[in-house]
């Protein structure tokens, strides 16, 4: 029998470079969103622990690392990314699958910060918006999650009917950066 | 004419360019102004409403004259400030605002006719007869009328908009700007350093000046190493900070690429939205013009222009220089001119006191009272010790005195006060929050003022950031502040412009006040002055000053009209940038996308969404062929629709029953796991906001359905509900919509084709309508939810969105082998009319559930949002417009959407009016057009004809009236 | 316009949506229509001065927030959770 072929939101537009900055498409394997129920934020937190020792994030924040984290997501809302949850976690969380629903990219390179000034009012100066630190917020019209994971690398999650926007979007904004740099 | 060794341009980088068509050469660092001043041009342009010649006046941001069209074909930019605007390779600029070339512009003859213009002449003169208004009048003064055009065609450039975020702005960067940043930047505060020229240090730049000892220009090189040494300043020149917004947001316009030939990815212009917690206004001040007659031929400029031109660019404005002052500012003009050898006829100072700073003719207590020269100046006459006097000259440097730049004070409603020291409004205290002014903006003319203030605005600032005041030493510099004395109008024959852009001449002022129109703010509206691009910087105090004399009233008496954002033009591709072509909207698209589109069908947009019209095969030529074969092709066998662009909401929680029973009207808690329930959802005010269908995937699990248009406002609304009503429910939801790829299957062989790809077949039993469960699709797990949008045996089947490409072309292929195959929006469309189902087109935010024959699905036995205001009297009963299906019965066939229903024999008007038609189609299954629509008392009316009359597109016919559901009304196809 | 989100922290205006006065978050007990659902859904004061309405921070954490602001100064005074303005009052 035939067998379905999966294909991933930025399938044939990614990656690619400008002038030293790259973004790529990550595939961070699955996503669950972890909202607890009234009053188990703790035991929620505590489970996760115990399954892949990381704590559940608190507000603006990201915990564990590359290959396993948990990323704030919203008021009481959590992604894990990278490792399944699992069921016994049901009984203190909303657990749902969300791995097929973002697209997830990452932007690296030197001067990160400027290209993305062009995308989202949040200030993500370094010296504010460091290693770790997560928001939700705006890509261009788009919702949007940005994960500093470096001095010079954002993970960002849209959703990935609008995967061909936020790339065509950043492209722009690093083809204009690069321009100016030129200039300069 | 260019001296040499004078000014910061690069003489080694000669740049061509042209104006008019003709062929200049300049210098890097030149404006268009300067370097066609050095060579020789002195008319730039033509005025506004008389069309007479006009020359530079300023040599900054507030430019009146100097406004040109610059670029070509569809890139070509209007009313670029000659001023402003610096010169580049092969840069082409036009004078603007002429019938006819510039020299001999034809309609200058309005200038022979300056009393039949005067302010108020279009209001009095175009009035009757009425009818030549659109005829006659209108289509001349447009003619005549404006100044720069527009190409008319789509602007090709690269526009862009960005964010920034700092401690402390500092707007402007003369001697003021540059010690507020240092001091800021050593304080610990991350800085931003705006300027509005392509360099720093603002007025330093344009004077002979000492400060600490060395020339003025190389102390700002020393302290902009000094900045950046600390690595908290971010320098942005060519920076125009136009506006201040609530809580420290400020605008501001950046000409990235507008002095430069760059490649199309270069932005033209980026405006910056800049989120300061604080900021020090150092924005410096704009001379005044003197009102004298015939103060407007070109030649005639502003005294710290012509230094500006000297010192800034080398370049001199003529060759026998005179001034018309009211201070000593202007006497250093003449200073400086004379130092590089250029004759100097005269200065003519009205301060009778006036001391001569140099060897050169001081008139003191003299007046300018008139002025020649057709093109450009060639003599001006004047008045001093009762005698009349002649001087031969090319240009006359004037000015009376400084207006502190205070604008941005203005923004958030801050009203400027008048200072009788300085003669001059100065920045209300506080007006904007965080916002400290400091310097020439507020009145301190002296640089060693100036500088001092610079550090004192930004400890001030430091200090509300809580952050250590630095050790400063304040630089030595000169304490001179300019003594001026004010000089309004000088009385004479001829006109005295105050405002150049717009021709409004003292007299106009005059004529205002005479004529009732007192309040400088309707003053202002009857002459138009303030009101060209400039917005006044250059008249404003000089007319409301005339203004107060004319009324018998002091100025601070007559008050000052105040000023909006933006501070200078910003173009419109600047503000909306990143809205052009693909950036005005995300597209949002399907996981079939690219499968549709193989298959050669025309993608519409649904909100941000791109889905199939319809899917043409060989033969067919229009899509109405293509739809009535997909629905006929459906109903016989089999049809593959992609429906992930409906709303997926997963709802979870002890309490997610008892959520959704207070957002829909009907029950959920008693629906069983493993089915599906239709829901309406209204809103507080009783009205239908949103229907769907919800599936109870386990005891505490459901997945509500919207539609696809009101999907965020659904999501908004269970947030609200959940959060503002309802925060005692323990439930969580999140949206699953991107998640999930979801299809429809539908028609008799629609479980067939599932069967074919499910890992475990399922019949009527596992499935039964209205059932939904776990399915395996080829290894994949997925979702099955039987329900139906077209009144067929139908199901929707949902896979991981990575999956949907692959089994959307499996269920395409697999269905034409089944004598099926894909259809779209259209087909679609006519399946859920030909069973009466309803979408936003019925329910359009002003339908209730009565209105829609849905008042049972209201549950009485518990309370739901919108329920208390759903029962108002004037939502039910016969006055109602309610939910009906129609067919035609006259001899047009064709039924239109937005058609209005009337009796057959009453006139089609609004008072007769009894309903309107939302949906239509044509129905291959019934073989004759159909319709919903909602008519007054309308299911009582049931096999009466009524008249349906379209306006708009000129098409009247009978049609019956029937019920909404045209086939299957027992619903048995569904079922089978 | 910026609003200091008390999740998400300071945060431009562009991710927020406005609703309308903090009446919202008084709904009446009352089953049926009554004088108190017409004050509920149409009747507002227009004060010069303090006031607190309900605004989104859809592009956020989508919270609902509760914002005292001043409407002669544009100044925010305060900005709390509605859901625990809400619990506050019941």
């Amino acid at each position: 029998m035939v067998r379905l072929i999966a294909k991933s939101p930025s399938e044939g537009i990614l990656p690619f470079e400008v002038n030293g900055l790259t973004l790529v498409e990550l595939d961070v394997g699955p996503i669950t969103s972890v909202a607890p129920f009234d009053g188990q934020a703790v035991a929620a937190s505590d489970r996760l622990r115990a399954l892949a020792g990381m704590e559940l994030p608190k507000p603006n924040r990201s915990s564990g690392r590359e290959g396993a984290r948990a990323v704030w997501s919203g008021a009481g809302q959590a992604m894990v990314l990278g490792v399944a949850v699992d069921a016994a976690m049901r009984q203190h969380a909303a657990l749902t699958d969300q791995s097929d629903a973002w697209a997830v990219f990452r932007l690296e390179g030197q001067g990160v910060e400027d290209v993305l000034a062009r995308l989202t009012p949040l200030d993500l100066n370094p010296g504010v918006f460091k290693r770790g630190h997560v928001a939700r917020s705006l890509l261009g019209h788009m919702s949007a999650l940005f994960l500093r994971v470096s001095g010079e690398a954002f993970e960002i999650m849209v959703f990935r009917s609008m995967a061909r926007t936020a790339v065509h979007e950043i492209e722009v904004a690093m083809k204009a950066v690069a321009a100016r740099k030129a200039l300069a | 004419m260019r001296i040499e060794g004078k000014g910061r341009i690069d003489a080694a980088e000669q740049i061509r360019f042209s104006f008019d068509g003709q062929r200049y050469t300049g210098f890097k660092g030149d404006t268009l102004a300067s370097a066609l001043l050095a060579n020789g041009v002195r008319l730039m342009g033509r005025s506004f409403k008389y069309h007479r010649p006009r020359g530079v006046l300023t040599a900054g941001a507030e430019e009146p004259n100097a406004l040109m069209e610059v670029g070509r074909g569809a890139a070509k930019v209007p009313n670029v400030r000659a001023t402003v605007q610096e010169v580049y390779a092969g840069l082409e600029a036009h004078s603007q605002n002429r019938m006819g070339p510039l020299a001999y512009d034809l309609l200058s003859v309005n200038d022979l006719f300056p009393n039949f213009l005067s302010a108020g002449f279009y209001y009095k003169t175009f009035m009757w007869p009425r009818a030549f208004w659109e005829r006659l009048y209108e289509p001349v003064i447009r003619r005549a009328a404006g100044l720069g055009a527009l190409s008319g065609r789509h602007n090709p450039d690269h526009y862009e908009k960005a964010f920034a975020h700092c401690d402390i702005l500092v707007i402007g960067s003369g001697p003021t700007g540059l010690m507020a940043a240092l001091t800021a930047a050593l304080g610990g505060a991350d800085v931003i350093l705006a300027e509005e020229t392509n360099e720093f240090g603002g007025r330093l730049l344009s004077e002979d000046e000492e400060i600490d000892g060395q020339p003025g220009a190389d102390w700002v090189g020393g302290i902009l190493a000094a900045l950046r040494e600390t690595g908290r300043v971010r320098l942005m020149s060519r920076t125009t900070v136009t506006g201040a917004y609530d809580q420290g947001t400020y605008g501001a316009l950046e000409r990235v690429g507008l002095h430069v030939n760059g490649p199309a990815e270069l932005p033209k212009e980026c405006f910056w939205r800049i989120h300061a917690r604080q900021a020090v206004l150092a924005a410096g001040a704009l001379e005044r013009p003197l009102a004298f007659p015939m103060n407007d031929r070109p030649g005639i400029m502003m005294a710290s222009a012509v230094r500006s031109y000297l010192h800034r660019y080398g370049v001199v404005a003529g060759r026998k220089v005179t001034l018309f002052a009211t201070n000593d500012d202007a006497h250093r003009t003449a200073v400086d001119l004379m130092a590089c050898g250029i004759d100097v006829a005269g200065v003519v100072d009205s301060r009778p006191d006036a001391k001569a700073l140099g060897d050169y003719p001081l008139y003191a207590g003299g007046e300018v009272i008139g002025t020649k020269g057709r093109k450009a100046l060639s003599e001006i006459t004047i008045r001093h010790n009762g005698a009349e006097q002649k001087i031969a000259t090319d240009c006359l440097g004037m000015s009376g005195g400084w207006n502190p730049t205070l604008h941005m004070t203005c923004h958030m409603n801050g009203r400027p006060v008048w200072n009788e020291e300085i003669t001059g409004f100065v920045p209300a205290p506080d007006a904007v929050p965080g916002l400290t002014p400091a310097g020439a903006c507020q009145g301190t003319y002296s640089t060693a003022g100036c500088l001092a203030e610079g550090v004192e605005a930004a400890k001030r600032a430091l200090t509300a950031l809580g952050g250590k005041l630095p050790e400063m030493e304040i630089p030595q510099a000169s304490d001179a502040v300019g003594g001026s004395k004010p000089l309004w109008l000088v009385k004479g024959k001829g006109r005295a412009w105050l405002d150049f852009a717009n021709d409004v001449t003292s007299k106009d002022i005059k004529l205002a006040a005479q004529e009732a129109f007192t309040s400088v703010e309707h003053m202002k509206r009857y002459t138009t002055q303030g009101m060209a691009p400039d917005q006044g910087k250059n008249s404003n105090i000089g007319a409301l000053a005339i203004l107060a004399d004319a009324t018998g009233r002091a100025i601070p008496e007559t008050g000052t009209t105040t000023y909006r954002p933006p501070y200078v033009p910003v173009s419109i591709a600047a503000i909306g940038a990143g809205a052009q072509g693909q950036g005005f909207a995300p597209e949002r698209f399907t996981t079939s996308h690219d499968a549709s589109v193989d298959r050669g069908a025309p993608m519409v947009p649904a909100g941000l969404w791109y889905r199939p019209s319809y899917f043409p095969r060989p033969g067919e030529t229009t899509w109405r062929q293509a739809c009535d074969r997909e629905v006929t092709m459906t109903r016989n066998a089999v049809g593959v629709c992609d429906v992930s662009t409906l709303g997926k909401i997963d709802i979870q929680g002890p309490d997610a029953a008892a959520f959704l029973d207070f957002v829909y009207t009907n029950m959920f808690s008693t629906l069983k796991v493993g089915k599906v329930r239709y829901g309406l959802m209204l809103r507080e005010d009783g009205h239908v906001m949103d229907d769907g269908t919800t599936a109870r995937l386990g005891e505490s699990h459901y997945v509500m359905t919207t539609t696809t248009a009101a999907a965020g406002e659904v999501m908004k609304h269970l947030d609200f509900v959940q959060q503002c009503h309802r925060p005692d429910l323990n439930v969580r939801f999140i949206s699953v919509t991107e998640q999930w790829a979801q299809f429809s299957v539908v028609g008799p062989k629609s479980r067939e084709l599932l069967n074919g790809l499910l890992d475990a077949p399922i019949d009527n039993e596992s499935f039964p309508y209205m059932g939904c469960g776990d399915v395996s699709v080829m290894g994949v797990q997925g979702r099955l939810f039987r329900i139906s949008f077209s009144g067929e045996h139908a199901y929707e089947i949902a896979v991981p969105a990575r999956y949907g490409d692959a089994l959307y072309r499996q269920l395409v292929t697999q269905a034409e082998t089944l004598g099926g195959g894909a259809y779209g929006m259209e087909a679609l469309n006519v399946m859920r009319i030909e069973k009466g189902f309803i979408t936003h087109s019925e329910i359009d935010g002003r339908v209730t559930c009565f209105d829609i024959g849905m008042d049972r699905m209201v549950s009485a036995k518990k309370m739901c949002v919108g329920k208390p205001a759903a029962q108002r009297e004037g939502l039910k009963g016969k006055h109602r417009q309610q939910l009906i299906g129609l067919k035609p019965v006259g001899a047009v066939k064709e039924l239109t959407a937005g058609a209005h229903l009337f009796e057959t024999d009453a006139a089609p008007t609004r008072v007769n009016d009894l309903g309107y038609v939302t949906s239509v189609a044509f129905s291959p299954t019934l073989g004759h057009f159909i319709g919903l629509g909602f008519l007054q008392d309308g299911p009582n009316r049931v096999g009466d004809v009524v008249k349906l009359v379209d306006h708009l597109r000129g098409v009247e016919t009978r049609v019956e009236i029937c019920s909404p559901v045209f086939i299957d009304p027992e619903g048995e196809r569904l079922r089978g | 316009m910026r609003i200091k989100c008390p999740l998400c922290g300071d945060r431009d205006q562009r991710e927020f949506t406005y609703m309308g006065h903090e009446t919202y978050l008084d709904r009446p007990a009352d089953e049926g229509w009554s004088p108190a659902w017409d004050t509920y859904l149409h009747l507002r004061d227009n004060p010069a001065g303090v006031t607190r309405d309900l605004w989104y921070h859809g592009a956020g954490c989508t919270s609902w927030l509760l914002v005292e602001r001043d409407t002669t100064t544009h100044d925010i005074l305060r900005v709390d959770l509605a859901r625990d303005a809400k619990r506050g009052r019941g």
